[in-house]
């Protein structure tokens, strides 16, 4: 992930008032977020000091967003997790989400990854295969005590390495920075183009939100072995179709992978994710399997 | 292992228990005070430690049960020996205690170390008599409360009855009686037919102290629900709904997650009850259901600070807070070892540290102050200097005296007042 990291470096060169207001930002959020990396390049473009404040609070709560579905898909099943802490977790993104959807900037992170066209396949699949590069050039991503059963790391998670050190042990990390990589240049296109407003019909998004929280509560039905236990893995799945390329598939896919134990984890993550998504995540399988075989031998 | 987890004074105040992360209990006990040194109050010293909770392994489900000893609760002195309930997240148990100072010496048919006497050898009949022998304390387990809770116990409430006591846990509510161990009765279900749409789940509860018919229970969406038994079986429908209004200047993402009630205690009048949340304590009168007649902020100065707080998941920390004996006062815990007690008559408040740099034995405690300004004046604590791992979670004052429990993760502190 070097290109993300090249943050304080693409500071130079930016108008003053502009990189106070992003330092202003940084100061705000205590642990760097992997945004600041990538908004760099586009700022330079935004000339609106008012437009500017706008996309700074997108920005924080995105980046909020990011945290949030992190910490739910990082609770690790040795113990169960706790549900009061899951719950208030799952509430913040509702809330997000609720408000991006009537910002109308939900459903353009969901069309980054739609296949609405063509080119916007493309452009997922190449932003997702760059990623892939750029793990493989790092030697894949650092994983940490993921499959060590110890409390979540989420300070661990994010540091000043940005998102190279998002990405923890599974493609799902990398999958949120290139999402947030294609918000961003969606958000920047709109802005440059001044698109009408459109405010879409946020159902199909605020659906998938829905799915993505039921498959976390999901998790603690089934791990409650409730005897409808079956059908509510039926359920799970049945969410999952893998020619549905967008933000909810991935984000369910990434939900579903902790929920079945270790040893479902590359499974889940083979069968539920579509070929654009699969270069991205091979890696992190391999990576996985490696550790697994570790865990189970053990 | 060895990290505090809970501790409760029992009626009295003569014993203290404290149940740690590794499924101990210690219980202190209070000197008698000597005629020796008159102006000493009694000190609290080590007077029984068991292995309440063991971890285990629920197989079906591929996960650990924690052994952490979530809440202790005494129940009230019937006997001489003392119980009290311990509870981790699936389990709950009975604990009884009990002393022994004397043996009996002297059996006809046994010998002194048991074996029994051949009967042509017993010639003449004594009487056995009493002699004193080093006290030992035990503690059986007389109960074992299992498998009524699909998800993690939170709270246990003896009943004012003596005979029932509930416990609760994310969604459900249950009802036991103190000597049946293979029945309960569930009296609140939160749980949602389709857990998609999970939202609230159940944070802390409590029997009225006089009322045996009464309880409350607390959610994560910052309500407290007032309960009768006697309305229904099912007590779904509370009877009383206590919830402050939201004040929309100061909403933010965070909002609902700063609100959720981390602990719920009635006085001990049973007129009002406290709660607190993440900033701040409330006092609610029990006949007032709208808002608070009382808030106290613990650590307004976090305010701020929100976002780095859930980041490294400060902000889904639960702390306690107790009553003094006679309502007049009310303590609970914060970072940095610090905690505070809030006067209800004269509204003054007073923060302190626990820690052992900062208090000798006997020494008097120093008020702490955490600079929130831009100037820090000496001896003040910046609110980025304040320690985050060093939290107080639980605290407990005695009964009837001003004697405090603090306990400041693997430390316990007992704090008295100071005799003139």
């Amino acid at each position: 992930m070097s290109l993300l990291c090249q943050a304080p470096t693409a500071l130079v060169g930016w108008p003053p008032w502009l990189e106070a207001s992003v330092q202003h930002a940084s100061q705000f959020w205590m642990a760097n977020m992997y945004s600041k990396g990538t908004k760099r390049k586009f700022s330079d473009s935004v000339d609106v000091a008012t437009d500017n404040k706008a996309v700074l609070y997108s920005r924080q709560r995105q980046s909020l967003l990011d945290m949030s579905l992190i910490k739910l898909q990082l609770c690790h099943m040795l113990v169960e997790p706790n549900m009061c802490r899951s719950v208030l977790i799952a509430n913040t993104v509702r809330h997000i989400q609720e408000e991006m959807t009537h910002d109308g900037s939900w459903q353009l992170v969901t069309e980054a990854f739609s296949g609405s066209g063509p080119s916007d396949h493309l452009v997922a699949t190449e932003v997702l295969c760059r990623s892939s590069v750029l793990e493989q050039q790092d030697g894949g991503p650092k994983l940490y005590s993921v499959m060590g059963y110890d409390s979540c790391h989420e300070e661990e998670v994010v540091t000043d390495e940005g998102l190279c050190s998002v990405a923890v042990g599974d493609g799902a990390p990398a999958l949120l920075g290139t999402i947030d990589h294609c918000w961003d240049r969606a958000v920047e296109d709109r802005v440059i183009k001044d698109s009408g407003s459109e405010v879409k019909d946020g159902t199909r998004s605020w659906e998938g939100a829905k799915t993505v929280m039921g498959q976390v509560f999901g998790t603690f039905e089934i791990k409650n072995g409730a005897p409808g236990s079956d059908p509510a893995l039926e359920e799970l799945f049945s969410a999952v179709d893998a020619s549905y390329y967008d933000l909810d598939t991935i984000l369910t896919d990434i939900q579903s992978t902790p929920k079945m134990g270790p040893y479902n984890l590359l499974d889940s993550m083979t069968s539920s994710h579509g070929p654009t998504s699969n270069s991205s995540c091979r890696t992190d399988l391999n990576e996985l399997d490696h550790i697994m075989e570790i865990i189970v031998g053990s | 292992a060895d990290i505090i987890s809970t501790v409760e004074f029992n009626y009295s105040g003569e014993l203290l228990a404290t149940g740690d992360k590794g499924g101990r209990v210690v219980i202190f006990q209070r000197e008698q005070e000597s005629k020796n040194r008159p102006h000493s109050r009694g000190e609290y010293n080590v007077y029984s430690t068991f292995q309440s909770h063991e971890p285990e392994f629920d197989y079906l489900k591929s996960l650990e049960i924690e052994e952490k000893i979530n809440k202790i609760r005494w129940l009230p002195q019937q006997n001489a020996a003392h119980s009290l309930l311990s509870t981790n997240d699936k389990t709950i148990k009975l604990w009884k205690i009990s002393q022994r100072d004397k043996r009996a010496e002297g059996y006809n048919l046994k010998d002194e170390d048991g074996r029994l006497r051949d009967p042509f050898r017993v010639t003449s009949l004594r009487v056995p008599v009493l002699l004193p022998m080093d006290l030992m304390v035990e503690a059986s387990p007389r109960r074992i409360f299992a498998n009524a809770h699909t998800y993690h116990i939170n709270s246990i409430s003896v009943n004012s009855d003596h005979e029932t006591y509930l416990s609760a846990d994310d969604l459900r509510v249950n009802l036991w009686h103190l000597e049946i161990t293979d029945r309960s009765f569930n009296i609140v279900d939160i749980k949602p037919a389709n857990m998609e749409e999970l939202t609230e789940v159940i944070t802390a509860a409590e029997c009225h102290p006089h009322q045996c018919n009464v309880f409350v229970y607390s959610s994560s969406k910052g309500t407290i629900r007032l309960c009768d038994m006697r309305a229904a079986a099912l007590c779904d429908r509370q009877s009383k709904f206590f919830e402050e209004p939201e004040d929309p200047s100061s909403r933010s993402f965070f909002s609902e997650i700063i609100s959720s009630i981390s602990d719920v205690k009635f006085s001990h009048s049973g007129r009002y009850m406290m709660t607190r949340d993440y900033l701040s304590v409330k006092v609610w009168d029990l006949n007032m259901e709208n808002r608070p007649v009382e808030t106290y902020q613990v650590h307004e100065y976090l305010r701020s600070k929100l976002c780095s707080l859930y980041e490294n998941d400060c902000i889904f920390d639960k702390f306690e807070c107790c009553w003094n004996g006679s309502d007049s006062a009310i303590m609970t815990g914060s970072y940095n070892n610090f905690f505070r007690m809030f006067d209800r008559n004269t509204r003054r408040d007073i923060t302190l540290e626990a820690s052992r740099e900062n208090s000798k034995p006997r020494a008097i405690l120093k008020a702490r102050k955490v600079s929130t300004g831009g100037k820090r004046k000496k001896d003040e604590i910046s609110v980025d200097s304040l320690d985050f791992n060093k939290k107080i979670l639980h605290t407990a004052w005695h009964p009837k005296e001003n004697v405090i429990a603090v306990a400041a993760t693997n430390n316990l502190y007992i704090f008295q007042d100071k005799i003139n």
